[in-house]
């Protein structure tokens, strides 16, 4: 039977389905970044802790208010989204004129409150969220639980929408002309400050979305998102600012390459993104699919 | 200005720090046994831990004075994060300044690594029941330590040779891809290649990690009998959660837990954890003793019952309070841990028992299996007892560990 | 990012500098009696750390967001090279602080190639990559560390296995570390730095190079904190994890932050009061994090020039103040 480097090609199509999978969170996490980061010049260093959080409320919907993972989906990233917008009147809006590192600063800053909060709260050994779909499918080349399918499909359409929105509506274009010049689009009459505050509120929503996500895979832990925060950021670098869709496309794509050093040399897979992000430094500072400023 | 806001920091800081000098060495240092336990308050370990381990310190201490006239003992906790650093920066001011004569407890081998040696630099008493590695009865072996509850030798090599004779002859390892992870999995396939079992392949995942699909899927297509799980805490959680949605316990596969606590099961949830096989020094519900410390123990800490590590603080405790009450002294760390060798240990959670000259404790485990949801009868109702492992096999022979204390 | 203290670089500014510096020195020297000397030596290690990191954001506008990985490589270099290799404690420090030179410059050159926010995040994410080397390298002892790092006599006479004899080491190495500081601070290379930060573009239009001087700045920050913590490391007689993670990268940037960015006192200052902070709050658990990230907040939102920088300020208000009086007296007279 033909074999790749010793690796028979049916595993193989199966460990790119799960890089794939992983792809899902760095795409949704980065697509959430590079919104506010387009709006805004600011780097969400709360993402990490806004992804936990979106994961927390779904748990704490279940345990307390008994709404099931479905309603979780739509509440949490509105709940956390609405705990973004307070954060970007009461605070971040504060620091627009000045130096776009005290955003990141702040945004770090804050990251420390909730984690610790969380902790002092709810320790940090874990807490069950019980799989919504369970079950799942034997594809031959491997057995695909049903819910990893539904994150890969359910990720795959949001990444899209968002993508349509923004650049193909008009809502869209009033987005990306404010980035550009947002005195001259106040000038025409749009609320400038509102939209930036709703853009930061959809990028936190897109955090607790994948947060939400997470929550049947992975234990509900508060540490979860400030360990994510950092790849994510490697991945954001390697992509670029520059494009809705390229934060989307290195996302999955970064999945898929770490899926496979998973399998060719599992060691390396923890920093295969931050060689990748050298690498690209090197021959290409300003990230794939960034334009040079 | 600045100086003065500085040193306004330090004599705040020094007001902690008063009494460094000084310290009385009389017999029972300032007539006050002082126990200091010193764990994870807050992190990963602070459920099997925590609060737990002081409530059964407290409870031994209790106990201790009921059965007989006491001196004035006194209980005090601290946090050590994890973290080496704080853990040691705590255990020298306890010592240096606070007057504890005693530390117990400590979960997280490199903290227990910082405490040991302070321990021994200041002739103190150490005595562990949250910490795996097996170093600190071997090459990092002292006077003034007792290894009270398990070790990582012990657990790998119960679990592995009880699985091999359970017909488990296949593994394949999940290891973390560090120092411990390491030492777990060679302690296991050691135990499982001299039982005539094989292993048939390893993948090392990064630490910490939140995926694990990919190694389990690789293990899954190693066709092994057995999967040994050589990591720990939220790793290990993860890894089991993941293979129960892949489907790799009802594949027929079995999942070896290598360090695993009742604490775990408890935040897997039985459905997802059943079938899981690990060792464990003590489980609540195997005596009437036992029961009613548990209950007393759920009562005081939010309905949760106690773990080994607790149960071997409560053990440890009690045979500490019996030597220094029997030498009429805690001055010298160094005699009172050799007291307590001396002395064979017998208390109402861990039965009889003896410590070693390399400062281990010894006791039967045993092999226990996590039940399915259906065969559980009550809250915390988890494990089903599948072997036990005699005191004289559990733990890694003395002479094997390279214990300077050994001649 | 803009340095909230333009302090003169003529001989009155010198003057006032080297004036607090030796009070600061006199103080240091007689504060053991007063205070626990490990807690000192703590605050030492941390105010070189918090130093050698203003040196990049203060003077040369650059935010790393990794310091760490040299602070926390340097302590793994000097831990492993005294305990296993036998070094002397002088030649571990020097070796700490060598390898920490040597990553300063190979991660040097990749980061300057982003600057702003770019920089931070890559300087984050290489970071992360000395960490999980350091967690897998056998060398480094993985989650237990290096431990019981002896301490052995300095140059082979002086004994300082006692605490108090290692502070003054410790001072020692912390005020020539200072000193470094200072002098590069207020020589021609710290004037082009300036300009580079004030604006980058008209500092290329001059004719520098302005990556040559940015990468010099960063490989001597990167050794200064390795410096730093390879002198911590022989101080706690351990080098662990906790010292290359981004917490801790992210632990300098508070200092310096809350002891003013810039200002050529604030980093100790800021050192001080986190370190004590932490010293007093061991017992509380998670709520250290949040009362840090409370202080990030506040020192933000509320006086980013810092403790000192607030100071500076205030004091050149009243001067400005009083000269204005001055003027004014004789004209109305």
């Amino acid at each position: 039977m033909f074999e790749l480097l010793g690796v028979p090609p049916q595993a193989l199509l199966g460990q790119l389905l799960l890089g794939l999978i992983n792809g899902a969170f760095y795409a949704l996490l980065s697509l959430g970044l590079a919104v506010i980061f387009g709006l805004m010049n600011v780097i969400n260093f709360t993402h990490g802790a806004q992804y936990m959080m979106g994961a927390f409320v779904a748990w704490m919907l279940l345990q307390y208010a008994g709404i099931p993972y479905w309603g979780a989906l739509v509440l949490s990233p509105l709940i956390v989204g609405a705990t973004g917008i307070v954060i970007e009147r009461l605070l971040i809006s504060r620091l627009y004129h000045l130096d776009h590192l005290y955003g990141l600063l702040l945004t770090f800053g804050l990251a420390l409150i909730v984690e610790g909060l969380f902790r002092q709260q709810y320790g940090s050994s874990g807490l069950p969220y019980t799989n919504p779909i369970p079950g799942g499918q034997n594809l031959g080349f491997m057995f695909l639980p049903w819910y990893r399918g539904w994150v890969v499909a359910f990720s795959l359409a949001v990444c899209l929408v968002t993508w349509f929105t923004i650049e193909r509506t008009k809502l869209g274009a009033y987005l990306r002309a404010a980035t550009e010049r947002p005195d001259l689009v106040q000038a025409f009459g749009v609320n400038v400050p509102r939209m930036i505050t709703l853009t930061y509120g959809v990028g936190v929503g897109l955090a607790a979305l994948a947060g939400v996500l997470a929550a049947p895979i992975y234990t509900v832990n508060p540490t979860m998102g400030s360990n994510l925060i950092i790849v994510v950021f490697a991945v954001v670098v390697i992509g670029g600012m520059g494009s809705i869709a390229g934060s989307i496309v290195t996302g999955f794509g970064l999945g898929v390459v770490e899926g496979l050093t998973k399998v060719f040399w599992p060691e390396a897979s923890a920093t295969v993104i931050f060689v990748i992000m050298a690498i690209v430094l090197m021959v290409r500072p300003q990230g794939l699919f960034g334009t040079p400023r | 200005m600045k100086t003065k806001s500085m040193l306004l920091g330090g004599l705040a800081a020094a007001a902690l720090c008063v009494g460094t000098t000084g310290h009385a060495s009389a017999q029972m240092s300032d007539g006050v046994i002082k126990i200091g336990v010193l764990n994870d308050q807050s992190g990963t370990y602070a459920d099997l831990s925590g609060q737990g381990s002081v409530f059964a310190a407290r409870k031994a201490v209790e106990d201790f004075c009921k059965a007989q006239k006491c001196e004035k003992i006194e209980v005090v906790f601290g946090d050590h994060q994890n973290k080496p650093d704080i853990g040691a920066g705590v255990a020298r001011r306890w010592y240096d300044v606070e007057q504890v004569d005693m530390i117990v407890d400590t979960p997280t081998s490199s903290v227990a690594f910082a405490v040991n040696q302070i321990t021994r630099e200041k002739n103190k008493v150490f005595l562990n029941s949250g910490a795996g590695a097996s170093d600190l009865t071997g090459s990092a072996c002292s006077p003034n330590l007792v290894h009270w509850t398990y070790d990582t030798w012990a657990l790998a090599h119960g679990t592995g040779s009880a699985i091999v004779k359970q017909g488990g002859k296949s593994w394949y390892f999940l290891t973390a891809d560090y120092a411990f992870g390491h030492a777990l999995e060679r302690d296991t396939a050691a135990v499982v290649e001299k039982m005539g079992g094989k292993v048939v392949g390893k993948v090392r995942h990064p630490f910490p990690a939140q995926d694990f699909s990919s190694f389990l899927l690789q293990a899954q297509a190693s066709k092994a009998q057995v999967i040994g799980l050589a990591n720990a805490g939220a790793d290990t959680i993860n890894s089991i959660k993941q293979a129960s949605e892949f489907g790799i316990v009802q594949g027929g596969q079995k999942l070896a837990g290598l360090l695993v606590f009742i604490t775990d099961v408890h935040a897997l949830g039985l459905k997802t954890a059943q079938g899981l096989t690990f060792t464990e020094a003590w489980y609540w519900d195997t005596s009437d003793a036992n029961r009613a410390f548990a209950k007393e123990f759920a009562a005081a800490n939010k309905g949760n019952y106690p773990t080994m590590v607790q149960a071997g603080v409560y053990s440890a405790v009690m045979h500490y309070l019996k030597a220094v009450h029997a030498l009429g002294s805690d001055a010298d760390g160094a005699k009172v841990v050799a007291k307590m060798k001396e002395m064979p240990t017998d208390d109402k959670l861990f039965g009889k028992g003896t410590i070693r000259a390399d400062g281990r404790k010894i006791h039967d485990l045993m092999l226990v299996e996590v039940k399915k949801p259906e065969e559980s009868k009550g809250p915390w109702d988890y494990h089903k007892v599948v072997a036990t492992i005699p005191a004289a096999e559990a733990f890694r022979p003395l002479a094997e560990g390279g214990c300077a204390l050994v001649k | 990012m803009t340095s909230t203290s333009r302090r003169a670089s003529g001989g009155a500014g010198r003057n006032v500098d080297l004036i607090v510096f030796a009070v600061l020195v006199a103080a240091l020297l007689v504060a053991p009696l007063a205070v626990y000397p490990v807690l000192l030596m703590k605050v030492l290690c941390f105010a070189l750390f918090a130093c050698a990191f203003n040196l990049l954001i203060g003077y040369g506008g650059l935010l790393s967001f990794g310091h760490a990985m040299f602070f926390g490589f340097a302590a793994y270099v000097s831990g492993y090279t005294v305990k296993t290799w036998g070094f002397s404690t002088e030649l571990g420090i020097l070796a700490g602080t060598a390898v920490a030179a040597a990553l300063g410059l190979v991660a040097g050159v990749i980061a300057i190639r982003r600057q702003g926010i770019y920089f931070a995040m890559v300087t984050l994410a290489l970071a992360q990559m000395v960490f999980f080397f350091c967690l897998q390298a056998p060398f480094t002892g993985g989650e237990d560390g290096i431990q019981a790092i002896p301490r052995r006599p300095l140059f082979g006479l002086v004994d300082i296995s006692g605490d108090l004899s290692l502070y003054y080491v410790v001072l020692a190495i912390f005020a020539a570390g200072f000193l470094i500081i200072w002098r590069t601070i207020h020589s021609p290379f710290g004037q082009v730095l300036k300009a580079i930060r004030e604006n980058e573009a008209r500092a290329v239009s001059l004719g520098y190079a302005v990556d040559r001087f940015k990468l010099i700045a960063f490989v001597l920050s990167a050794t200064l904190a390795g410096l730093a913590g390879a002198t911590k490391a022989l101080v706690f007689q351990l080098a662990s994890l906790t010292d290359v993670t981004w917490q801790m990268s992210g632990e300098v940037v508070l200092m310096t932050l809350v002891g003013g960015m810039g200002t050529v006192f604030g980093p100790i200052v800021g050192a001080a009061v986190i370190v004590v902070m932490q010293n007093t709050f061991t017992g509380f658990g998670e709520w250290v994090l949040v009362a840090q990230g409370c202080i990030f907040v506040l020192t933000v939102l509320l006086f980013r020039r810092g403790i000192v920088g607030e100071i500076v300020a205030i004091a050149r208000r009243r001067a400005a103040a009083g000269e204005a009086v001055g003027r004014e007296a004789p004209a109305g007279g």
